[in-house]
């Protein structure tokens, strides 16, 4: 109907299948992030440091090439060295990149709505609470897994591609690991990001408030540690607690105070409250008593 | 046109929150074409506005909208409805034509479609010319404006609107109202109406139930009503009215003289006119005559009156 018409007029044809709604929710939020020039420039300079590593990784099998500016590959042994650490050292920047770039998307995906209370538009169609949350965190997994483990899989491809399938055999564990780490690291983050912004509501005291819990939590838990003589404050240090759990995946040494257990436990408690947090703030009508 | 499916049936409807009890027992069977939900500020409206949408989980009794469990058929019947909140409910940096639109993919319309439809919503609640300004920016008229689009865009066959009127100035009240009712007279959709105004209810709706503190205090066929105050006439008479009164007896009326004014109601097949004829033959004149408008102010206030003695009333 064309709208001059300007009549309501009911809707009889085709429709999406339910299953498909909740990647509606990407495509928008898309639009709105790369619609910053900030987060547009900032996501593209997380590409930075894989095309870096990929040049190493050339230059590693390339003896010719370092030849030409008269240098010897035994001058680098030890940062040319492609192994375990190599790729962990990868992850370890990638990770701070990506923590940087949930604080300039993820506090905006729920805030925004729930700052005018726009959930019960979402909730009263076919669209349920879990397929809002899966839509709002597939935002942030799309993104982060594009600056963490897809391009790190793509440099163990090169390495393999340039060192031969012995390499791998080798050194089995390294994209199992990359692959876990990377995705455990995503997905605390987005959960972080948005169990956050959904407590708060306000996008900078989110973006402020996910930097506290990476950087003054830690902080919080020394003074227990210190305060109290305990050791289990380190479990609400979250930087270290990854740090342990990424040198489990790559065995490779970690000296942190905390054993692998209870970074495992703290991990989930983490998640767990998030899920928590989630479950009673995202509601259609939150019922106050 | 009453359709074959009660709009909304309600089975014992319970609703608590926490101890509190919301909704208490509702029961009945809505099939008007409009319906009103009447209450007093707190009276349970929204609340089960929002039970019927699967928002609150019913702790007795159960209802169904369009012949769907609420319980177990939530997801159908979002599908068949458009919903506009009662507080502001929008995305501030989102245009009003990107919010329609996005609204109308998630109730299941292709991205196209739903593209076309947002733009044909918006013209026709009359934001045509302001859809590519962010809703942040909007006046409240032209918010609930949006609000209403985006509840129409996907065609939905119930349209849920609750309070629409809330903080509208006059010309925008009256431009809403008049929106509802074309949308009414579409008779494409229906529409369940919450309001506290009584005018908006009685103007938009042909079928009202009225809640107070959680309970149905009046059901009310307000088509039915109008049509049986067609034939209440009030009568204002100059001169001796006993020859009158005798006069009407026996056309068939039935009659009543109250404070000097004669109430009667008119038999089938007796018109005005001969009304008229037999003041006429009495030699009286009739000063006034009104038909008795038992509006829905009277049903309202009987009903907040009847509940003060416990009572329940149905009228018609």
């Amino acid at each position: 109907m064309a709208v001059y018409k300007r009549k309501f007029s009911p809707y009889q044809g085709e429709r999406t299948p339910p299953w498909s709604r909740w990647l509606i929710i990407p495509r928008y939020a898309y639009a709105k992030v790369f619609a910053s020039r900030i987060t547009t420039a900032f996501f593209v300079a997380c590409f930075v440091w894989p095309l870096i590593c990929a040049a190493v990784i050339y230059i590693r099998y390339n003896v010719s090439f370092l030849e030409t500016f008269g240098l010897q590959l035994g001058d680098f042994k030890g940062v040319l060295a492609i192994n375990a650490r190599f790729f962990l050292n990868f992850l370890y920047i990638q990770g701070f990149l990506s923590f940087l770039l949930t604080i300039l998307v993820g506090p905006g995906l729920v805030s925004a709505d729930l700052s005018h209370n726009a959930l019960p538009l979402y909730l009263c169609r076919p669209f349920s609470r879990t397929e809002y949350i899966l839509g709002k965190m597939l935002v942030l997994l799309i993104l982060l897994s594009a600056i963490t483990w897809a391009p790190g899989l793509l440099l163990i491809g090169l390495q393999t591609s340039l060192a031969g399938l012995g390499w791998l055999s080798e050194h089995p564990l390294v994209a199992p690991a990359l692959l876990v780490g990377s995705a455990i690291w995503i997905v605390t983050l987005s959960l972080l990001s948005l169990a956050i912004s959904a407590w708060v509501r306000w996008k900078p005291v989110a973006a402020a408030a996910l930097f506290g819990v990476f950087f003054i939590l830690p902080g919080m838990g020394q003074i227990i540690n210190v305060t109290l003589e305990v050791d289990f404050g380190d479990i609400f240090n979250i930087i270290m607690v990854f740090f342990t759990i990424w040198a489990w995946l790559f065995q490779v040494s970690f000296r942190g105070d905390l054993t692998l257990v209870e970074a495992w436990l703290a991990l989930s408690g983490f998640c767990g409250l998030c899920l928590l947090i989630l479950n009673r703030k995202l509601q259609a009508y939150e019922v106050v008593s | 046109m009453a359709s074959i499916t009660p709009v909304i049936e309600l089975s014992g409807l319970e609703v608590c929150f926490g101890r509190l009890r919301v909704l208490e027992n509702l029961c009945g069977s809505l099939s008007g074409r409009a319906i009103g939900l009447l209450g007093p500020n707190g009276a349970g409206k929204s609340t089960l506005i929002r039970t019927l949408l699967g928002f609150h989980p019913p702790r007795q009794g159960t209802a169904r909208v369009m012949g769907h469990d609420i319980v177990r058929e939530s997801r159908v019947i979002r599908s068949l409805t458009g919903y506009m909140p009662e507080n502001d409910s929008f995305i501030a940096d989102f245009s009003a034509i990107r919010l329609t639109r996005m609204m109308a993919e998630l109730s299941g319309l292709p991205p196209r479609l739903a593209l076309e439809r947002a733009h044909e919503a918006l013209y026709y609640v009359g934001l045509g010319e302001a859809r590519y300004r962010k809703i942040g920016t909007y006046s409240m008229g032209m918010k609930q404006l949006a609000k209403l689009a985006q509840s129409l865009a996907h065609g939905p066959r119930l349209l849920i609107l609750d309070e629409p009127t809330n903080g509208l100035d006059p010309p925008a009240r009256r431009r809403m109202l008049n929106l509802i009712r074309e949308i009414r007279d579409s008779g494409d959709v229906q529409i369940l109406l919450s309001s506290h105004l009584l005018y908006d209810v009685e103007l938009c709706c042909d079928e009202v139930l009225i809640l107070k503190q959680g309970k149905i205090a009046v059901y009310c066929n307000l088509e039915e009503e109008r049509k049986a105050n067609m034939k209440f006439i009030e009568l204002e008479t100059d001169g001796e009215s006993a020859g009158f009164l005798e006069g009407i007896e026996k056309l068939g009326c039935e009659c009543a003289l109250y404070g000097g004014r004669i109430k009667t109601v008119l038999p089938p097949g007796i018109e005005i006119r001969d009304l008229y004829k037999v003041a006429a033959d009495c030699r009286i004149r009739i000063r006034r005559l009104d038909y008795k408008r038992d509006s829905l102010q009277d049903i309202f206030l009987k009903a907040m009156r009847g509940d003060e003695d416990g009572s329940l009333q149905t009228q018609v």
